[in-house]
């Protein structure tokens, strides 16, 4: 038990030092695990030969990783993407295969093998593109949106290539690797294949897909809602991990591609309201899975084999880079992705990628590419990795300096990006803030942990995610990085603040507009750094009170006048006393002294009304006055 | 004689200080038959509803505008009306007719007396000319515009007791123009109306 605890130390320590200083490098997260393993592996042989069994088990991670791309396909925008998808991302990863299958057999690897590497090498890395575009603010330029059709096509055509790769399987290593291999693989005993077969085996495969489809479709928002409402949220991560693990189970039963399964169960619920909580629950754990994998990837990389074949891994490297960029600006120009943008396109996805990792280690289990081979390919995906920070520090410093001049135009068009705004909470007050953005085309994602009501503003053709808005995670997944403005209706003041708090503090360039359930909740939120409160009663009490006016046969003009002139004093007296409050109540309890506040706060408005009675005339009063009787008197011809 | 649909359109933002416009307004919904319309009672925010006040318009034979004069024009909500309701294609324009033939009467109160308004009062300016750009705001809209209906000296009308006159005047006006017994249109050339009232009353006696 001790040595697996100092083992799982080892593992975690090595990523929490590696990782942030990867990223605070720029060079992204995948790299940091990379490295890290590198370090605890090859290095130091802190682990040893237990990284290959573990490698089986991260694997599962990117199962999990397709899952949630499958959740993140949402129809309409696959839709809208079409021509760039399937043109560009389908031209890059065919012409790239095709090139790359051709160096190998020039250089004498059997066609099997050829396409294998191609494959491997056709990937772009999305965690470090995506990452950069987000960190630089070029998600929204046109050479961005390309890039990321791209890397989206690839996402997906990796299923079909998990699927493809056992079938290139090469007798010769199959005989070398049988014994490893019945070792490796006594799980996959428990398949359908060797039980029944025949017709009866086929219908069970269709079945199988039915039951993901059609459960995901019918079943999962009454199961969801079931969960929900009993209000325990390690619940719902329960029953997250249980649908993706048990479609992974089914899916292997019936031998057909796990990822395949979760990615199909992530594209049918990629439209149901509790989409950002699966996001959510699931992140983590693809997260850690798939940055154990990588470190067992850099732990396998074998220096010796590096050293022996050092100008081969440098040349492949750069060799490969340089046909990708070359393919990459030949579809730029071939759709008319114009200057800066089309070499912010050639440049960003001139590497490999992570995915080839994972096409890696399949394609060895599968002997389609002997492990010496591997041995040589890994290091040349990893550098191509290193060398990407390098390529966007060209962009940015030759490229953008030369279109400078001409660049200012579309410049603004990326900072016009209208990010969208997030509302927390759905009840009675969220429900008009949202009704009012959207009778104004204004995007709006809206959260609320309450499935009665996500299930009640349904019927008005109202769009909400499931999930509490307090968690920080959720409010990752909404997209608050690009939200502009962040609503909060929530009906609870404790957790207001805490949120208000988090949100500053974490997304400070995002306006943070809250309701307060009272005054005092207000002076909190204001303390807390809100841009801007609004007490939920004040508004709605203030225009009853004109009604009232109007029913005892106050005119209604003057009733307004009233209604504005009560608020302002109002407001005026609250500003001071909140000024005065702050001084003297620094690190006190708020809630004994709120009392005394309000008595001092109502005294001022009253004092202030007084004085203006004593001068005349009160300020309601002061309007249309006509003259004196006798003005006329004074008036010079 | 067939009756004369009257829309009176009141603009006074502070009734309660009010001496006169306010007795003239309550005097003018005494009468039967007369539409009266209290513009900031109704739009207290400003949020005049266009199509309210232009089917109020097409209703009506004769309008009346009746507010105090304020630095020689309406108070806010009258201009604002103004901007709103008169539009390009209703009242205006090609095909902009429909106040065409109709006629726009305004009952209003000064605090200057009568003398301030000519060339060489303080006032400088006789009341008709001060009054042009309302003129031809009707004209434009192809309306009769009417002599003014006057209460000048507004602040002391009440101790002179010319108040309650006025408003005898006022109420036999505003039948009279309902019952179709005067011919606004004739009288457009006239410095003011108020004549042409007592004239009409003097023969009824």
């Amino acid at each position: 038990m001790t040595g697996y605890f100092i083992q799982a130390t080892i593992y975690l320590l090595a990523a929490i030092i590696a990782v942030p200083i990867a990223k605070r490098l720029g060079l992204g997260s995948v790299l940091g695990y990379l490295i890290a393993g590198v370090v605890i592996g090859p290095l130091t042989g802190l682990v040893g030969s237990e990284t290959v069994t573990i490698q089986h088990f991260a694997e599962f991670g990117v199962v999990m990783m397709l899952f949630l791309v499958g959740l993140e396909l949402e129809p309409k925008m696959l839709w809208e993407m079409r021509n760039k998808l399937i043109g560009l991302g389908g031209l890059q990863v065919s012409l790239t295969i095709a090139l790359v299958m051709g160096g190998c057999l020039v250089l004498g690897l059997a066609w099997q093998t050829a396409l294998a590497v191609g494959l491997v090498l056709s990937l772009s890395s999305t965690a470090i593109v995506l990452q950069t575009f987000n960190e630089k603010g070029l998600a929204k330029t046109e050479g961005g949106k390309s890039a990321f059709s791209v890397l989206l096509f690839q996402d997906i055509a990796v299923i079909p290539m998990l699927a493809l790769i056992p079938l290139l399987a090469l007798p010769e290593l199959m005989d070398i690797g049988v014994q490893a291999s019945q070792e490796d693989h006594h799980g996959d005993t428990f398949n359908l294949s060797h039980l029944v077969s025949g017709w009866l085996y086929a219908l069970a495969v269709l079945a199988s897909i039915i039951v993901v489809v059609a459960g995901g479709h019918y079943l999962s928002r009454p199961l969801f809602k079931f969960i929900a409402a009993s209000g325990l949220r390690e619940m719902f991560t329960a029953t997250a991990l249980m649908l993706v693990i048990g479609i992974a189970a089914l899916m292997s039963f019936v031998g057909l591609s796990p990822a395949l399964g979760t990615f199909l169960a992530g594209v049918v619920l990629a439209n149901s309201e509790f989409r950002h909580e699966l996001e959510t629950d699931i992140e983590p754990f693809k997260g850690l899975l798939l940055g154990l994998f990588f470190i067992t990837v850099g732990a396998g990389i074998d220096f010796q084999v590096i050293n022996d074949n050092l100008s081969t891994v440098l040349m492949a490297t750069l060799g490969i880079m340089l046909l990708k960029a070359l393919v990459l600006f030949f579809l730029a120009w071939l759709f008319k992705i114009k200057k800066n943008d089309g070499w912010l396109f050639t440049l960003s996805l001139a590497q490999a990628g992570e995915f080839g990792f994972v096409l890696l280690s399949f394609t060895t289990q599968h002997h389609v590419i002997p492990k010496e081979l591997a041995q040589v390919l890994s290091p040349v995906v990893a550098l191509s990795m290193f060398l990407t920070p390098a390529l966007f520090i060209l962009f940015d410093k030759v490229i953008m300096g030369f279109y400078q001049a001409g660049n200012d135009a579309r410049e603004a068009d990326t900072i016009d990006d209208h990010g969208p705004v997030i509302i927390a909470g759905i009840g009675r007050f969220g429900q008009i803030i949202n009704r009012l953005m959207i009778a104004n085309d204004i995007h709006t994602v809206v959260l609320d942990h309450n499935a009665a009501i996500i299930d009640r503003v349904g019927k008005f053709r109202v769009k909400t995610w499931y999930g509490d808005a307090t968690r920080p995670d959720l409010l990752h997944t909404a997209g608050i990085e690009q939200a502009r403005l962040f609503v909060i209706a929530i009906d609870d003041p404790v957790r207001t603040v805490d949120l208000v708090k988090h949100v500053k503090h974490a997304y400070p360039q995002v306006k943070v507009l809250v309701r307060a359930y009272d005054r005092g909740n207000a002076y909190e939120l204001e303390t807390a750094g809100a841009d801007i409160v609004v007490p939920e009663t004040y508004f709605s009490a203030l225009q009853l009170g004109g009604e009232a006016l109007k029913a005892m046969d106050y005119h209604p003009f003057k009733v307004e006048q009233i209604k504005r002139n009560f608020y302002k004093a109002d407001r005026e007296g609250h500003k001071q006393a909140y000024a005065s409050w702050q001084e003297r109540e620094e690190g006190n309890d708020f809630s004994s002294s709120y009392l005394q506040l309000f008595m001092e706060i109502e005294q001022r408005i009253i004092a202030a009304v007084k004085q203006n009675r004593i001068h005349g005339h009160d300020n309601s009063e002061s309007g249309w006055t006509p003259p004196p009787k006798q003005y006329t008197d004074d008036v010079d011809a | 004689m067939p009756e004369k649909n009257v829309l009176l359109l009141f603009a006074h933002p502070a009734i309660e200080q009010s001496d006169a416009n306010v007795e003239l307004f309550n005097a003018a919904q005494s009468i039967d038959g007369i539409q009266c319309v209290d513009l900031y009672a109704e739009y207290p925010q400003h949020d005049i509803d266009v199509c309210i006040e232009q089917q109020r318009l097409r209703e009506s034979d004769v309008i009346i505008f009746q507010f105090p004069l304020y630095w020689y024009s309406t108070p806010a909500i009258l201009k604002d009306w103004m901007d709103l309701v008169l539009e390009h294609g209703f009242a205006y324009g090609k095909t902009g007719d429909a106040l065409k033939d109709k006629t726009l009467l305004l009952a209003i109160t000064a605090g200057g007396p009568e003398e301030a308004y000519c060339g060489e009062g303080f006032n400088h300016y006789s009341i008709r000319e001060l009054l042009r750009p309302l003129e031809q705001t009707a004209n434009f809209c192809r309306m009769a515009f009417s002599a003014p209906f006057v209460l000048f000296g507004t602040r002391t009308s009440l101790d002179d007791e010319r108040l309650s006159a006025h408003i005898l005047h006022w109420k036999r006006l505003l039948s009279a123009i309902k019952d179709n017994q005067i011919d606004l249109k004739a009288s457009s050339h006239l410095p003011k109306l108020n004549a042409e009232v007592a004239k009409l009353m003097e023969l009824e006696q």
